[in-house]
């Protein structure tokens, strides 16, 4: 066996983070690298953690929740690690990362492992790596694996790939139930926060809430609506024992299955996608010296072009 | 693409002067870095058991207190102990130069005292790294 993957399995923190940091480095392209080989071997032992996606926008309470999830989990016995994501910046690559700074509690619980990833320009709410990222800690032996996502807005929906349960955090003062109702990050709610409750206004956002969720088709889940204040543990009980009523409802009921299937169906395409897209440079710079001329003076047009590519593969 | 710089930043004991160390974060950025920024009042378990966790290629102390000497003998004990010797130890904040020698000794790759432009940290860090690898 691999020393890395024997040191991942083990629960060694400086080989899961030696894992995680190899998978950010590579992102998942070529098919040939020793990240995909490491994913391979590890995918085999993954499947026993609960992956918790925390979501919502900046200053919502999302790390000061993290924190207090770590909490929770931790006095049930429970080894949990966490995914931080912050920015990266689109200027120079670099990122500030620094979600860590609520949970330094925990941080020499031999129990809990963080770890801060930066976006490096995904534009989703979470990176690339993350999915990996996860997997890893599954396979290490972690019995919680929390995401926490970037302080996403209104369309930042890949944590829904990722997660088992994802919680959206909401607070009261950011406008009315219309922002609620845009597309997509009500979708993608397992579990709603209202947070920061002793703040007026937070019953109104959790009763515009529920309201909201009369509406939704599929009622084989109805997302519950937990207030807390993160700052103080209020509520988090609370919302342990939501998620795991949503735990079961995955795994004991049809519907839950069937989401399950529906996203292990989206993870293969997400991933077909992405080595696709490290092909097309590699398929079209084999075109290029024959078809740029033609293009250039109208004789052929991209659409033709890309058929032939397509036809030929 | 080299692989990302991981670093990073804490502020050991009970001084709650973080400018310094808030001014280098941003300018590792800037130079394309990953700074894990820990805040204020860490112990060195906290800071080792960080620096393990993230990966870190390096951990940048800031220390205005004066408590340089245990603190820097101690994180870089500790990361010893925890056979992550390999991560890079250097510092900043109000450190006299007669001390420096001291921690340059302890294991600490530099120590940058006040009015040190970021840009010599940086580039500092980048080889140091490149070195290590």
């Amino acid at each position: 066996m691999p020393e890395l993957l024997k040191k991942v399995l083990n629960g060694d923190v400086r080989g899961i983070a030696r894992a995680i940091s190899m998978i950010e480095d590579q992102i998942i392209k070529t098919g040939t690298s020793e990240a995909e080989t490491l994913m391979q071997d590890i995918y085999p032992h993954t499947g026993k953690a609960w992956v918790i996606g925390v979501t919502g926008s900046p200053g919502a309470g999302k790390s000061t929740l993290t924190d207090k999830l770590i909490e929770q989990y931790r006095a049930e016995g429970k080894k949990v690690g966490v995914i931080a994501i912050d920015p990266s910046s689109p200027f120079s690559g670099g990122a500030i990362l620094a979600d860590r700074i609520r949970m330094q509690r925990h941080t020499d619980d031999p129990h809990v492992y963080i770890r801060s990833m930066g976006t490096r320009g995904s534009l989703g709410g979470v990176s690339n790596g993350t999915r990996e990222a996860a997997l890893i800690l599954d396979a290490s032996g972690k019995d919680v694996v929390i995401i926490e996502t970037v302080g996403v807005g209104q369309s930042e929906v890949e944590i829904m790939k990722i997660a088992d349960t994802v919680c959206v955090i909401l607070v009261p003062g950011l406008g009315d139930d219309i922002q609620i109702m845009k597309a997509g990050i009500m979708e993608i709610a397992d579990v709603f926060v209202v947070n920061k409750a002793d703040k007026e206004g937070a019953d109104k956002v959790a009763r515009e809430t529920r309201a909201m969720l009369d509406l939704l088709k599929d009622k084989s889940w109805i997302p519950p609506v937990v207030l807390t204040i993160a700052e103080d543990g209020s509520g988090l009980p609370e919302l342990v024992s939501k998620i795991e009523l949503h735990k079961k409802f995955m795994n004991d009921t049809k519907a839950g299955l069937l989401r399950i299937e529906k996203r292990t169906n989206t993870e293969v395409e997400t991933l077909l996608l992405s080595r696709l897209s490290g092909r097309v440079e590699q398929l079209w710079g084999t075109y290029k010296s024959d078809k740029i001329k033609d293009l250039l003076l109208r004789k052929t047009n991209p659409y033709a072009v890309v058929e032939e590519i397509i036809t030929n593969l | 693409m080299p692989d990302k710089i991981r670093v990073v930043i804490a502020k050991p004991g009970l001084d709650g002067h973080d400018r310094g160390a808030k001014v280098i974060a941003r300018a590792l950025r800037d130079a394309g870095m990953e700074v894990i920024y820990t805040g204020l009042r860490q112990t060195p378990e906290q800071i080792v058991a960080t620096a393990i966790q993230e990966d870190a290629d390096a951990v940048g102390i800031s220390i205005l207190s004066g408590a340089h000497h245990f603190y820097f003998e101690k994180v870089i004990g500790l990361l010893k102990e925890k056979g992550a010797e390999d991560i890079i130890v250097f510092g900043g904040g109000v450190i006299p130069e007669e001390d420096v020698p001291d921690l340059i000794n302890m294991g600490a790759g530099a120590v940058f005292g006040p009015g040190t432009p970021t840009g010599t940290t940086i580039e500092w860090l980048k080889e140091a790294v490149e070195t290590n690898k």
